[in-house]
């Protein structure tokens, strides 16, 4: 059946779009940005904060163009003085409430409502709103709540509703309306798992990370300590969106050179354990299908996911790989291998990883695997030291990784995006398999679709795989599974929509970008650019691996291996 | 916010509950009823039942939490034997019903919303009364008190706690 064509006018530009677009996504075609608050393309769209108001012909009064469909003929004018009036007026009155300690605020010059206030010339004071002190919800290792600037946009609701957790909502009506978790308990109490989205997509500074940064300066300014960084595959992806660089920019060498101005004792590629948890990961799977052990095996390498078997299905517990994630291993590694070869007291050793995930920071702290990593930052948080330091981050050279730990292989760096651990394993596991197998492009897996099913047939067995990201695709994976509806071998699952790339410790970007780009698609481009212009592109491939493997953990698996690289899981069932 | 008083529930009204949500869960919409219902069934809506309620529809205590406080009809609190309601509507708040409600407070050691330890008086307020002749007016249960003023408070009380 053919669309619908409508014709319009905003501002006087014509424009023709399919029947039941908004008024905002016409206007875009107009080249013409309407100012939003509550809206965020693909998260939330309720036309509650009265910021997108226009003019339309046939409409009584002023309409919110983010929900509003357009119609035959229709005008739209959004820049009238009724308009722009109407808008100041909505943030003055959001701003009576708002407690506005700019200066200090972790959103400074990236908040929406400042941009916005400072656009329509409000005064911030016209309004004197009873104060609303809200107590700061620090409860958890990963995120901060502060609801007294909050907007109760509703966007981390909606995130959370996204993800199928639902651990935050809006509780009471009226003026006492604020967010919090059930029977305004703190988060540490409620079923969150730290995923972070509702960070990145919170307009204000109303959340953000547990910063760690002030430890991370305090530790390489003490001498008797040896602070080592390593960075996570998608962190080159991102970083560079913090300095204004295009999206979708590999910035690895210039993130590699920021942080050696920071004076650490070395810089080492997270990819390469990356590359260790495949070598770990796909014998675990090899041995498991031989030994027909509880199948499918889940990937265990993103911790906000863990913890959501842990506590959603602690009956599929059994499934998680018991590998460590690449930053676990990696601290792991550096504290023993690392330390013993370089003759280094593992006490003075300071492991400080980059990672684009709010969960890590819960997962460094986590009993089983404390002591491995030592802090945990966010892009944003490097982002932040890099500035504070006084780096020109764009014009620095490129510099390489620090030996050993710097060649990786094109399956580690894959890892950032949704579908890439699996298609990592899959290369490395096939391969283990049958010798003859050189497939190393696994399509199927690739791309942003929630859901992604795969079958295989290596060596005789057929391999039933399923990658899913986001919580919600996740769930509805776990029921399918415990139904007996569908059978897999191997299933993927990241937290985030999209996978690492799209990290709650990703630089938040504006709206204005937020809501006219495929961000996660942009992102995840670069690490497949990485993983095809590798000469390495399987982990049991790579150089690196050898050495580790040669040097000390003797075989995938073996006993060291399992000692120092592995983990194991809780049931942590919560309501 | 959280009540501390102990939950009494039985087996029989737990029973009856999850009768209830099993007959609408397929029904889109059906949490408000089955609030009701809850409330119906156990008086108010303590976090046990609450959560009852979340598990039986395979949702999260947050949004059941979320519709029980945006509506005033559901109460986290249980309610007393005698239950004392004072108007607040305009015609009452003039004449001075907020004083009387501070008084009640005072007297009972309760915040409005709440339920003595004891069981045996719970506060609320409420919108007109249809007495606004009699203003200020407060009610316990199906008596109305009116042209109150805050020095008449602790009497009325008395005469509810002597017939226990």
């Amino acid at each position: 059946m053919e669309t619908k064509l409508v014709n319009l006018k905003i501002n006087g530009i014509p424009v023709t779009v399919p029947e039941g677009t908004t008024i905002l996504q016409a206007a875009r075609q107009a080249h013409v940005e309407i100012p939003t608050l509550c809206f965020l393309k693909d998260v939330n769209r309720m036309g509650s904060c009265r910021m997108c108001v226009v003019e339309a012909t046939g409409a009584r009064g002023l309409v919110a163009a983010c929900v509003y469909p357009v119609a035959e003929g229709m005008e739209v004018r959004t820049n009238t003085d009724k308009c722009r009036q109407s808008r100041k007026m909505t943030l003055e009155l959001i701003l009576s409430k708002h407690k506005k300690k700019c200066l200090s605020c972790e959103r400074n010059h990236s908040c929406e409502l400042q941009r916005l206030s400072l656009g329509y010339s409000v005064d911030e004071d016209r309004f004197k709103g009873e104060d609303f002190v809200l107590p700061l919800d620090c409860s958890t290792p990963y995120l901060i709540r502060d609801n007294d600037k909050c907007i109760n946009c509703m966007r981390c609701v909606a995130a959370c509703r996204k993800q199928g957790i639902n651990a935050i909502g809006p509780i009471g009506r009226g003026f006492n309306l604020h967010i919090g978790c059930a029977f305004d308990r703190a988060l540490a109490e409620s079923p969150c798992v730290g995923c972070g989205q509702c960070v990145v997509d919170c307009p204000v500074g109303a959340l953000y990370e547990q910063s760690n940064i002030d430890d991370v300066w305090k530790a390489l300014s003490d001498t008797s300590k040896k602070v080592v960084f390593i960075t996570a595959p998608s962190v080159r992806a991102t970083l560079g969106e913090a300095f204004d660089m295009p999206i979708g920019t590999n910035v690895e060498g210039k993130m590699v050179a920021a942080i050696r101005r920071f004076n650490p004792a070395a810089v080492f590629n997270m990819d390469v354990t990356a590359d260790l948890t495949i070598m770990e990961e796909a014998s675990e799977l090899i041995n498991r299908i031989k030994t027909n052990k509880p199948m499918p095996m889940f990937t265990s390498c993103c911790p906000a996911w863990v913890k959501f078997v842990e506590q959603t299905f602690p009956e599929l517990i059994p499934n998680l790989s018991t590998c460590k994630s690449p930053q676990q291993m990696f601290g792991a590694l550096l504290k023993s291998y690392w330390c013993e070869k370089n003759g280094i007291d593992p006490k003075s050793l300071y492991v400080v990883s980059v990672i684009p995930c709010t969960a890590k920071k819960y997962e460094r702290g986590r009993e089983e695997m404390l002591g491995d990593v030592d802090a945990a930052i966010t892009t944003r948080e490097l982002a932040r030291m890099i500035k504070t330091a006084g780096i020109k981050f764009t014009e620095l050279p490129d510099e390489e990784f620090d030996n050993p730990f710097s060649t990786a292989t094109g399956a580690g760096a894959i890892f950032g995006a949704t579908g890439g651990v699996m298609e990592a394993a899959l290369r490395t596991a096939a391969h283990m398999m049958d010798g003859n197998f050189e497939v190393l492009d696994f399509f199927a897996v690739r791309g942003s679709n929630p859901i992604k099913e795969a079958t295989y047939l290596v060596a005789g067995h057929t391999i039933r795989v399923a990658v899913a990201s986001g919580l919600d695709n996740a769930r509805k994976i776990c029921k399918s599974i415990l139904s007996g509806e569908k059978q897999y071998d191997f299933v993927e699952i990241m937290s985030c929509p999209g996978g690492c790339v799209n990290g709650g410790g990703q630089p938040t970007l504006p709206d204005s970008v937020r809501n006219s780009v495929e961000l996660k698609e942009a992102r995840a481009k670069a690490l497949y650019a990485c993983d095809n212009g590798n000469s390495y592109r399987r982990s049991a491939d790579s150089p690196t691996m050898d050495i580790i493997y040669n040097d000390y953990l003797g075989f995938p698996n073996s006993h060291k291996a399992h000692e120092i690289l592995h983990t194991s899981y809780k049931d942590k069932r919560t309501i | 916010m959280e009540h501390h008083s102990a939950f009494h529930g039985t087996a029989e009204q737990e029973a009856k509950l999850r009768a209830v949500i099993e007959e609408s869960r397929s029904v889109p919409g059906c949490l408000m009823h089955i609030l009701q219902e809850a409330q119906g069934i156990y008086g108010y809506l303590p976090i046990e039942v609450q959560k009852i309620v979340a598990e039986g529809l395979d949702i999260s205590l947050s949004e059941v939490y979320g519709v029980v406080t945006f509506y005033s009809q559901f109460s986290l609190n249980p309610k007393g034997k005698h239950r004392i309601s004072i108007c607040l509507g305009t015609a009452c708040y003039v004449k001075g019903s907020d004083k009387i409600l501070e008084e009640l407070e005072k007297q009972l050691n309760i915040k409005c919303g709440e339920c003595t330890p004891d069981g045996l008086f719970s506060i609320d307020s409420c919108r007109c009364v249809g007495a606004c002749g009699l203003a200020p007016v407060m009610m316990i249960d199906d008596e109305v008190y009116g042209k109150l003023k805050p020095d008449m408070v602790k009497g009325i009380l008395e005469k509810y706690k002597e017939e226990k």
